[in-house]
Formats: structure tokens, sequence, C-alpha cells
């Protein structure tokens, strides 16, 4: 089981236990076993070859999938069991892709306030958060253009507005600088870092730049579907 | 805001398929509202003919047909006499034909009926047809078709008839119609009483126990208020139950064509649904977009099939062969069930595809695309 370096008294957020998952009836096998907590605020990277099973991780942890076995507990409930699913989905967890996952027809504005109408937040509220974060990702000025007019780091930055619409305790990111230019991957990555620390968000990020896993408060190193180091 | 603007964003990212679907609706609703109002236009002037003046109607009981009914001379010559009576008249419905016109309806009434007393006269004048004999008033439309006119003899059937008059009516089956003395129209059909009396009574509310005493007098005949036989008489039931299932089935058929259009929209985005699953929208929000598509098509099209149907009304009334038979007055009720029938269509339209959005998992969807 691996352990946060920094610190034992800030509370686990996520708590993964022998997770297994596999598809087409065992044949394939994903996961074999991951171990793995998380604490509020902490920024993980995972590393790992293609395949190695870090997206899959992220797809549990986030209630995307279900594990063959084993169980996921976010702030000591388990996944599946003791959550309503789409509460957790809309209040604790934001996600972020590589590629943005935004819808092309809608606005800037449109895109980041999803999760709040699918929260059902308050107007006035939502506008608030949203102005909030498109401030600190220097999006202001593009509120009510189209996705289609944004470059790929706007759009990316904009799949972060999302993700933190709701203020989400934990912000699952999967290659999130995969698709981008390194000098874009560079901002991206530190926007996505300094607003997970300011927000005291759990990060977990998926990511095959060393130089940027570097800067995480942990490094996961997965192969074949298991945590081999964490440094 | 931002939901409906899921809903049009993607009404409008596919504008032909969006314009076809609302299309389909427009027209299955524009033949429903046409065939049905035309047809409850139909009825009514029917209904119409037998209520001129008056407010009952009474004909031979359990007769599937009013051209079948037969109603003795004596009882008409009774029931006149009866104090709640205000009027009775005798009328007798034949069909007769001529050499381009294999059916005409005929109307056998006396001097005294109605459509006599109070007819807007053409040409000609009433006071002949007291007399008898063969002789004929031709509604207006009937006067034309039949290239006749006022002082000419006219082949009907199997009899020559002198023509004292034309008159006009707003109602399309009198003024295709021809008017013989009572006499004459027995004669002519080898009938020696009538088809119905119909009824004026000096009080309304003696209407149930005119209707008793029908029933006790001549078993045989029925007595109705006009509206409960509107109701009840099976040639009208079987016409309306005729124009619902016609539009009906026009309405199914633009129903499938919303189920397509609603499939193919959930097919083409399962990725945006995925990405709305993964921004916490739940599966009846999901559910919620799909239906609010359809229905939006289905409202829209229903109202652009109002209109399209009240286009074709008018235009029917237009046409020379149907004047006086279609009453372009689209009941609101009506217009109100067919939209609702449309956006139930709509709806049921878009139960799989909704069924099916909500089974989509957002892993699998946004991995494999």
């Amino acid at each position: 089981m691996t352990m946060p370096p920094q610190s034992d008294q800030v509370p686990v957020v996520i708590r993964a236990s022998r997770l297994w998952k596999s598809y087409d009836e065992g044949t394939i096998s994903v996961l074999n076993g991951v171990d793995l907590e998380a604490h509020k605020g902490e920024a993980i990277a995972l590393c790992g070859p293609s395949g190695c099973g870090k997206s899959t991780l992220l797809h549990l942890i986030g209630g995307l999938d279900k594990p063959t076995r084993g169980k996921v507990l976010v702030n000591d409930k388990e996944l599946g069991r003791d959550r309503d699913m789409v509460h957790f989905m809309r209040h604790e967890v934001g996600f972020v892709f590589q590629l943005h996952n935004l819808i092309p027809d809608l606005t800037m504005e449109e895109n980041c306030l999803l999760p709040a109408v699918a929260a059902g937040t308050p107007n006035a509220a939502a506008l608030s958060r949203l102005q909030e974060l498109a401030e600190r990702t220097g999006l202001r000025h593009r509120l009510k253009h189209r996705i289609q007019k944004l470059s790929g780091g706007e759009r990316q930055r904009t799949a972060i507005c999302r993700a933190l619409m709701n203020r989400p305790g934990i912000l699952l990111a999967d290659e999130p600088t995969g698709s981008l230019d390194e000098e874009t991957s560079s901002t991206v990555f530190n926007l996505l870092l300094d607003l997970a620390h300011t927000e005291s968000v759990t990060l977990l990020m998926a990511t095959h730049d060393r130089s940027l896993a570097a800067a995480c408060d942990r490094v996961l190193e997965m192969h074949d579907g298991r945590i081999r180091t964490d440094c | 805001m931002i939901f409906l603007r899921l809903i049009l964003v993607n009404l409008l990212r596919h504008k032909i398929r969006t314009f076809i679907s609302i299309a389909g609706i427009a027209f299955s609703v524009a033949a429903m509202i046409t065939v049905v109002t035309v047809l409850q236009g139909a009825v009514g002037m029917f209904s119409s003919i037998l209520s001129s003046g008056s407010e009952m109607i009474v004909f031979e009981r359990n007769v599937s047909d009013l051209f079948f009914s037969d109603v003795p001379q004596a009882a008409k010559n009774s029931i006149a006499t009866w104090p709640m009576v205000s009027h009775a008249d005798a009328v007798l419905f034949g069909v007769v034909s001529s050499a381009d016109h294999p059916i005409i309806t005929c109307f056998g009434v006396t001097a005294e009926d109605a459509r006599i007393r109070n007819a807007t006269w053409v040409s000609g004048n009433a006071d002949p047809f007291a007399n008898g004999g063969n002789l004929v008033v031709l509604g207006e439309r009937a006067a034309e078709f039949l290239g006749a006119s006022t002082g000419m003899d006219v082949p009907i059937g199997h009899g020559t008839f002198h023509v004292i008059g034309v008159i006009r009516t707003r109602n399309g089956f009198e003024d295709g119609g021809v008017f013989m003395p009572l006499e004459a129209a027995q004669k002519f059909f080898h009938k020696e009483g009538s088809s119905v009396i119909t009824i004026k009574l000096h009080n309304k509310e003696d209407a149930p126990a005119f209707k008793a005493q029908v029933h006790t007098q001549f078993p045989n005949l029925i007595a109705l208020e006009d509206a409960e036989f509107s109701r009840s008489y099976s040639q009208f039931k079987i016409l309306k139950a005729t124009a619902w299932a016609v539009g009906g089935c026009g309405l199914a058929l633009g129903g499938l064509g919303v189920a397509n259009t609603m499939i193919m929209s959930v097919f083409t985005r399962i990725r945006e649904i995925a990405i709305l699953r993964v921004n916490g929208f739940a599966n009846g929000q999901i559910a919620a977009t799909i239906f609010g598509e359809s229905a939006i098509v289905a409202i829209t099209g229903a109202l652009a099939g109002l209109a399209l149907g009240a286009i074709a009304l008018y235009a029917l009334k237009e046409v020379p062969a149907l004047h006086g038979y279609v009453d372009v007055t689209i009941h609101p009720a009506l217009m109100l069930i067919v939209v609702l029938l449309a956006l139930l269509t709509g709806l049921a339209g878009a139960l799989y595809p909704a069924a099916y959005a909500m089974r989509i998992k957002p892993v699998e969807a946004l991995r494999f695309e």
C-alpha cells in the first residue's frame, strides 16, 4: 500500500483497496490488485507505459466504471454501495480528459455551466463561480465564444473550469496535456496544479510527461496493472 | 436556459433532418384536421337537415339507416295532435339519379316544412308547392349540375318533374338536393309513410315526456332529441370513427418519423451524452433532453399542421363541387386534441431513443470515439 510522504494528519480522501479490473470474462486483465490512498489536497501523478491501467484506475476512482474486484472508498464511503453516484459525479469529482470533451456547438460559458445545470445550482451562484474560474484561467474574454473558436490550450483550460465548476474534492485528469504542444502543456499543467492546490482539491493525473509529473506531490509508477513504485 | 439550448442545439445541428421530421408531423396533423373536420362538417350538415326548425326526431326503431326508416302516416297524424307538440313535419328521404349524377338526395316534404317556408328563393316561389303533383324545388347546386332552372322539366330517375323554383341554402346536402311534395315523393319511392317526423315542442322540457309517450303508443318508433340523435346514430359513429382512424394512421406515421429522427439523434451524439453523464447529468435529465427534442418537433409540427389543415379546408371550400359540403370551422377542442395527440406521438417516438441514451456508458463512449 502506498502512503503519502508529506502528512499523516491530512485526511484520506480516496482509498482504493485491492482493485482488479478485467474484460472479456477475465481474459484481458487491466488492473491486478491496486492499492492507493490519496490525501486531501494532494497532487498525485500516475505514470507508466500505455496500457498499464492508468486511465482504468482513474475511471474506477471516478465512478465511471466498476471494478471486477476490490473497492474504492471516497471519504470513507464505498462507491457503488454507500454512495449516490449521481450526487458523487455532480459534487465530488471532476474530470479532465486528453481530448477536452467539450460540446462544440455550445459556448465556453455554456460548456462550463453544464455541471451547475446538472446539479441545479442557482444561476447567480453558478455565474459567479464561472467568473471566478474564467478569471483564474485567463478565459474571461472567451466566455461567449464557441468551442470551435478556441485554441487547444483554451479548450483544455475550459475543460478544467468545467471540472472545477461544482467545487469537487477530487480532480481526475487523464493525460490532460497529451494533445498539447510543450509550451501550452506547461501552462495548462501549472494552471491545473495551482487550482488544485488553492482549492484544496485532491488531484490524480495520468501522464507520460515525467517532467510534469515531477512537479506533483507524489509520482506513482504503474506497470502491468499494478503500482510498482511510489516516490 | 442551457438545458433548452442543449435541446435546440441538437435540433439545429441537423436542420434538414429536423425539418423533415416536423414536416412529417405537420402533414399528419393537417390530414387529421382536414379529414375529421370535413367529416364532422358532413355529419353536422346532415344533423342540421334533420333538425331544421325542430328539436326532436321520430323514426323507426332499430333501422341501420334513416333511408330505410318507415314511419306510418297515422303516427304522424296522431303525434301532431298531442298537446305538447307545437309542430310535426313528416320528411321522406330518398336517393334519386339523373343522367350524369347517380346519387341525388331527395327530400319529400310538405309545404309547411321549414326548408320550404324559410328558404331563400333564387327563382320561383313556394306557392305551387302546396298543390302537389310532379313538381320539384331544386337546391342551387342541384340546379347547376342538372342544368335546370325554374319553369323547366327535368328528368329525375324514371320520371320527369317540373321545376317551380330554385332555393339557396348553406347546407351542402340540401343545396345539392331535390325537394318534392311529400305525396309525390311517397308515390315515387313507393312508401306510404315517411322516413322521419321532425318535432317542435311548445316546451323543450317536455322532451322526456314526449319520448315516453312515443315509446308507449308507438313501440316500433323511437324519439330522440337532435343532439342525442347525432351522438347515437350509427352512421355518424362510423363516419367519425373512420375520420379518427385515418387521422390516427397519419399521426402514427408521423410518430415513426419522429422515432427515426430521435434514434438517429441519439446514435450520432453518443459521445455528447457521455459527456453530460460525466458532468453529473442523471438518467432523468438525459431522457429529458431527448423528450424535449421530440416535444419541440411534435408541437412545432402540430402547429404547422393546424395551419396547413386550415389552408387545405379553405381550399376545399372553394372547390365548386364541394360547395356547401365543407365546414371550415376547426373546433378548438379538436385543435387541442390533435396537438396533444401529436405531442403524445412524439413522446412515444422518443421512448426507445431515451432508454438507449440512458444506457450509454460514458467510459466506453469516451474511450472508443
